[in-house]
């Protein structure tokens, strides 16, 4: 058996897998960096998630483009992020809640749109998987001809790439532009950015709207970059699981990749582990990511500092 | 000189509130303007006003003779105004750069550019004496730097007017000085300024003219030099003050707090208080002096039980304390009022019955198996704010809808109302206006009468003057002496605080004094 799980660590196809399993955990956790630091708990992730993956697919299945398909995801998931900003900015209702409330509805919402889209008559059952255009995988030129490296990094899907992208991006957006000075303020003290005439709602709006972006672009890749199907409930946690990279980051670009590496990694290793055969229950597989999430949040979490107004709606007095 | 604001008419209420009425006031560049008045008479309300926080019920505002509408803080840093707030409006984990260009376009817009801005802190810092290291944090600022960072960011915002919300609380003697120089300097340059304060002396050190506020209008504008401090006290109060009052004589009875060698951690976990000793008797006041941060807090919340000591012990009435939680201490009949009323003191939320039986609502007189007899908690509610004169429609009000004073009333009666045989006071005066000072003096010397041995930490070394049988000074964590009050030497109290001069024989040994 241990040859066996060293065969596994050793092959290629174990860091392919990696690659895949962390993008739709590096597009989410990444992309939700700036609500998070604006102050807005972005637990909204998985909602957004499931209705870019079901969007994705309705988006390539009407139009036949996969591309489309894409925009569709993330449109759907900006319109997650607004009602989430709606509750969670300008009502002030408790992030926890709504956002739990969001994930919920979206469980059933997506498989609702996903059958009124693919029946084949109103009220009948999809009874066979439903094929729609998916992303094709683009080698780079040069960096894909290297052994190994090239294969794992360089011979994906475009979402990938961009994936990669968005770590400096995000970096460079929060420390290098005045948007992300306003967004670290607003985060840290929403009083102070409100005196100096920043307006602390709209900053939140943009923040948790891009986050639904590109959480419904990590939804995508789930539908149509990895499988190019819809399942219920496909997401399966992974909004959660990023949630958890964001923490273990401590809202830092490259310290959240890093934790979105560490899931996708313990994701990816049980899957091919499971495909061996071996004489571990796979319950135990399946349970394997989420036994590492829970035990980084037991020893990350405790020492992480959070933004100062986290999950605290601002209310200026006595206007 | 050329007029810069003035305000006409400005009303101003709150839901049963009037906070400005029909207020009046005209300022000029270059002046150094003082708007005096206790909590609550609607100086911070007025200047909000026309800052942009809140807007006016009525009235108009003239910017350079022009009527101008402020609907928010943005419109009036675009009129060249600047406000330094009470509590500072900087974003900690920020560096000063960024918290000064915060909120502006950047010369290369969407790119941060903080090069130019930190060349303009220096420039500006040298010109006014403002020195700060523009690539600092602010959480690793002093509250003294931190405030200049403040004046910066208005300045950065080419503001004409700087308004300072009681600008000197925050600040050691040291560092008002400092900040006089500073403001000084910006008057000469143009600059107009409003001072908000309710410290009489420093309004006359500073300001040229006084305009005092009470209830919300203007009493009157008058020159400070012209005005001794006794008048303005008159019309900030509207009564005669008691500046200075005579405490009658008594013997000290038995000892009651008996502290040896104690010693104790910061909540960063460096060490606080320093092997602390001394004891205090009963019908005496114990005061403790020394500059905010040097040890005074922590040492008041261990001998409440509240911190844990990492050496030494404290007795009460000839019981070993210094293991007992919070609620063994209480039940020894010991009062403890904390520095910081709004979190520590009171819960915010509920209600001035809730807030006044707090510390008491388990006792027979209050519940029985477990249930809480309303008519109970409501005749002694109504029997507290009677005796303790807490202004409020109803003992059904939520603590944080009360006025600074009127909290800290709350806080005497559900401390003082069991006749404790020792009362932990710290800072029990902090941010309170005259009258609510001036009762909370009260309250001590009749304590002191019925009794009670009093441990008065304050950083106000007046106040301590004038209530104290005995002083200890403290300094980083240590006493550096005991003097008793009559003799005492403000200028050896002010450096010791300093910590150039200790008293040796008096250091770490309580036991001397008569």
């Amino acid at each position: 058996m241990l040859e066996q799980i060293v065969a596994v660590i050793l092959s290629v196809e174990l860091y392919t897998a990696v690659v895949r399993m962390t993008t739709p955990l590096l597009l989410a956790a990444l992309g939700s960096i700036l609500a998070e630091r604006s102050g807005v708990v972005t637990f909204s992730m998985e909602a957004m998630m499931l209705l870019g993956a079901v969007g994705a697919i309705i988006g390539s299945g009407l139009t036949g483009s996969a591309w489309l398909g894409l925009c569709v995801a993330m449109l759907f998931g900006a319109l997650v992020g607004l009602i989430y900003a709606v509750w969670a900015v300008s009502i002030g209702a408790n992030q926890i809640v709504t956002s739990v409330a969001l994930n919920l509805g979206a469980l059933g919402l997506s498989s609702i749109l996903y059958v009124m889209t693919f029946a084949p008559a109103k009220g009948e059952v999809i009874e066979q998987v439903i094929q729609v255009p998916s992303l094709p995988a683009w080698k780079i030129p040069l960096l894909g001809d290297i052994p190994v490296i090239g294969t794992v990094f360089f011979n994906q899907i475009p979402i990938v790439y961009f994936g990669y992208l968005l770590i400096p991006i995000i970096w460079f957006i929060l420390y290098k532009t005045t948007w992300g000075l306003k967004v670290r303020a607003v985060g840290e003290h929403p009083h102070a950015a409100d005196t100096v005439g920043i307006s602390v709602a709209g900053v939140r709006y943009i923040s948790v709207v891009i986050s639904g972006i590109m959480s419904g672009l990590a939804g995508a890749f789930l539908s149509i970059g990895m499988l190019n199907t819809f399942q219920e409930g496909m997401s399966a946690g992974r909004g959660f699981i990023a949630y958890t990279a964001i923490v273990f980051g401590k809202w830092e670009p490259l310290g959240v990749a890093l934790g979105t590496v560490l899931f996708g990694a313990a994701d990816a290793l049980q899957l091919r582990l499971q495909a061996m055969n071996l004489a571990i229950p796979y319950q135990f597989m399946v349970a394997f990511p989420y036994l590492v999430t829970f035990i980084t949040l037991v020893v990350f979490v405790g020492k992480a500092v959070w933004p100062a107004s986290y999950g605290m709606p601002f209310q200026r007095e006595g206007k | 000189m050329t007029e810069l604001l003035r305000l006409e008419k400005i009303c101003k209420t709150f839901p049963g509130v009037i906070a400005n009425d029909n207020v009046d006031l005209s300022i000029e560049r270059g002046e150094i303007r003082a708007l005096l008045g206790e909590n609550g008479a609607g100086k911070t309300t007025l200047m909000n006003c026309v800052y942009g926080v809140y807007r006016p019920n009525s009235g108009k505002i003239f910017w350079k003779g022009k009527e101008v509408h402020i609907h928010r803080a943005r419109d009036a840093i675009a009129l060249g105004i600047g406000m330094v707030h009470q509590h500072f409006m900087l974003v900690p984990p920020l560096t000063v750069a960024e918290n000064v260009i915060l909120g502006l376009p950047s010369p290369r817009e969407p790119l941060l550019e903080l090069s130019k801005v930190e060349a303009q802190i220096r420039e500006s810092g040298e010109k006014y004496r403002l020195l700060v290291d523009p690539k600092a944090r602010i959480w690793q600022l002093p509250v003294g730097i931190q405030q200049r960072v403040e004046i910066l960011k208005a300045l950065y915002r080419k503001a004409e007017l700087l308004i300072l919300d009681e600008p000197t609380a925050v600040l050691t003697p040291g560092e008002v000085e400092e900040l006089f120089v500073i403001l000084r300097k910006l008057a000469e340059d143009g600059l107009a300024i409003i001072f908000i304060s309710h410290k009489l002396e420093e309004v006359r050190a500073i300001c040229e003219k006084v305009t005092v506020l009470r209830g919300g209008r203007v009493v009157d504008t008058v020159n400070a030099c012209d005005t001794s401090a006794r008048e303005l006290a008159k019309m900030m109060v509207g009564r005669e003050v008691f500046l200075k009052f005579d405490k009658p004589k008594i013997e000290p009875g038995e000892v009651v707090l008996s502290v040896k060698n104690l010693s104790a951690r910061d909540n960063r976990d460096l060490p606080a208080v320093r092997g602390v000793s001394f004891e205090v008797r009963r019908h005496e006041i114990l005061g403790i002096a020394g500059v905010d941060g040097n040890g005074q807090t922590e040492l008041a919340e261990v001998i409440a039980g509240l911190r844990e000591a990492t050496g030494g012990t404290v007795s009460i009435l000839g019981k070993d304390t210094t293991k007992k939680t919070p609620r063994e201490i209480i039940a020894m009949n010991v009062a403890y009022i904390p520095p910081d009323r709004q979190h520590t003191g009171l819960l915010l939320d509920f209600s001035i019955t809730e807030n006044l039986v707090g510390k008491a609502f388990w006792k027979p007189d209050f519940s029985r198996s477990g249930f809480l007899s309303k008519k109970k908690l409501d005749l002694f509610a109504d029997r507290a704010i009677r005796e303790f004169d807490v202004r409020t429609p109803g003992a059904g009000l939520k603590a944080k809808l009360l006025s600074g004073g009127n909290q800290q009333k709350v806080v005497l009666a559900r401390e003082l109302s069991g006749n404790p045989d020792l009362v932990i006071a710290s800072q029990p005066t902090r941010g309170l206006d005259i009258g609510a000072t001036e009762y909370v003096h009260k309250q001590m010397l009749e304590a002191r009468a019925r009794g009670a041995a009093i441990l008065f930490v304050s950083t106000e070394l007046e106040e301590i003057l004038s209530l104290s049988d005995r002083i200890a000074v403290m300094y980083e964590g240590q006493i550096m002496g005991i003097v008793p009050a009559q003799d005492a030497d403000i200028h050896e109290i002010g450096e010791m605080m300093a910590g150039v001069r200790r008293l040796g024989e008096a250091v770490g040994s309580g036991e001397k004094m008569g």
